[in-house]
């Protein structure tokens, strides 16, 4: 019996029974919630399409191992899986790339395999970094941007480490 | 722009790659099969993010997610003292936060950057230490519930796609210690 299996359940009747007693229209909120999930995956999908098309071509032409096996020395002095290598490349770019390539990885793998686990842990621990510091400093009106990159970076790269280190602590791996 | 650049970047290794190892017939199929299991995934996702993001506008106009904003408050006084001296920059602080923390990516950014930019006011274009901590923060993914990922995991097939909660909190807690450490060090370095 895993406790992980309550939460959806728990937190879903314990926030709609929160909300009635509230007099929160429960329903109406749900569906118009539920409604703008159907656009933001129209606005992911012409970017998915794009993207695993592309990582679809690398994995095919062997570019994916190529480039896992010239990092895997240092990845594995790290204890970050190799295979994760273009997950860590495209993560602070691309939110959506992201996303493809660590679906993939968790299609290829497994979802409950090590990599699979990893792949996810690291998609949900780390942000797409450049965009986000774009968007902030954009809108700001901020030029020059100082030390944030390189430590905005450190936080990815400690994020991965950690990611791997975790899984492993917690499922053996 | 960076987009284009990545994306031609695949495209073109591949086809190095798939040329040196004679697998070219395996790429020309990849790349549509790519497309192809690109909408696979959309469907598959559809549900339960609709579903996710269904709960997250009824935490909203519950109010719990407000409650949650209010709980961040004395922690933000801590991270950003300067900042949170102005009411207004503080509220939007703090929803900023607290939509991150729910994973309403729609939501967070619009007021981090009402709090960015009412914080960039006096510094003249260049970037001060309580604004690289902001956007350090904002950087590192910090998700009480990775709603995506989970969606992902179910739709592959997962046991239990929650189960990597725990890993998730702890290693992201690591990575934004991680960012504000750095970003620590960094600003006794880095001069204007």
């Amino acid at each position: 019996m895993d406790f992980s299996s309550y939460i959806v359940p728990v937190l879903l009747s314990g926030t709609a029974l929160y909300a009635l007693v509230k007099q929160v229209d429960v329903y109406d909120a749900l569906i118009s919630g539920a409604g703008e999930g159907l656009g933001t995956l129209a606005r992911i999908l012409p970017s998915l399409v794009a993207l695993l098309s592309a990582v679809y071509m690398l994995r095919a032409s062997g570019a994916m191992e190529l480039l896992a096996s010239l990092l895997a020395p240092v990845m594995t002095r790290l204890g970050i899986p190799p295979e994760t290598v273009p997950l860590l490349l495209i993560r602070p770019i691309s939110g959506s790339g992201a996303l493809a390539v660590g679906s993939e990885l968790i299609t290829q793998h497994g979802p409950d395999s090590y990599i699979g686990r990893v792949a996810a842990v690291m998609l949900g621990s780390t942000e797409t970094t450049f965009y986000t510091i774009a968007v902030y400093f954009g809108a700001a009106g901020i030029r020059r941007t100082r030390y944030t990159i390189p430590a905005a970076l450190t936080a990815d790269l400690a994020g991965f480490f950690f990611a791997s280190l975790t899984v492993r602590l917690f499922f053996g791996g | 722009m960076a987009m284009a650049w990545v994306w031609t970047l695949m495209a073109v290794f591949s086809v190095v790659c798939g040329a040196a190892s004679g697998r070219m017939p395996a790429v020309a199929e990849a790349a549509l099969e790519g497309a192809a299991a690109a909408v696979e995934l959309c469907v598959a996702l559809a549900g339960s993010l609709c579903l996710w993001m269904g709960l997250m506008e009824l935490l909203e106009r519950c109010g719990l997610a407000g409650k949650l904003a209010h709980l961040l408050r004395p922690l933000l006084r801590q991270l950003l003292p300067r900042a949170a001296q102005e009411e207004e920059t503080l509220s939007a602080l703090s929803a900023n936060m607290s939509a991150n923390l729910l994973g309403l990516g729609n939501a967070a950014t619009p007021m981090g950057i009402r709090a960015a930019r009412r914080m960039a006011a006096s510094c003249g274009g260049t970037a001060s230490d309580e604004l690289c901590r902001l956007v350090v923060l904002n950087t590192a993914s910090i998700q009480l519930l990775p709603t995506t990922v989970a969606s992902v995991r179910a739709a592959c097939g997962s046991a239990a796609p929650f189960d990597i909660l725990g890993a998730v909190w702890t290693s992201s807690l690591l990575s934004v210690t991680a960012g504000l450490l750095a970003a620590r060090l960094l600003q006794a370095i880095w001069r204007h």
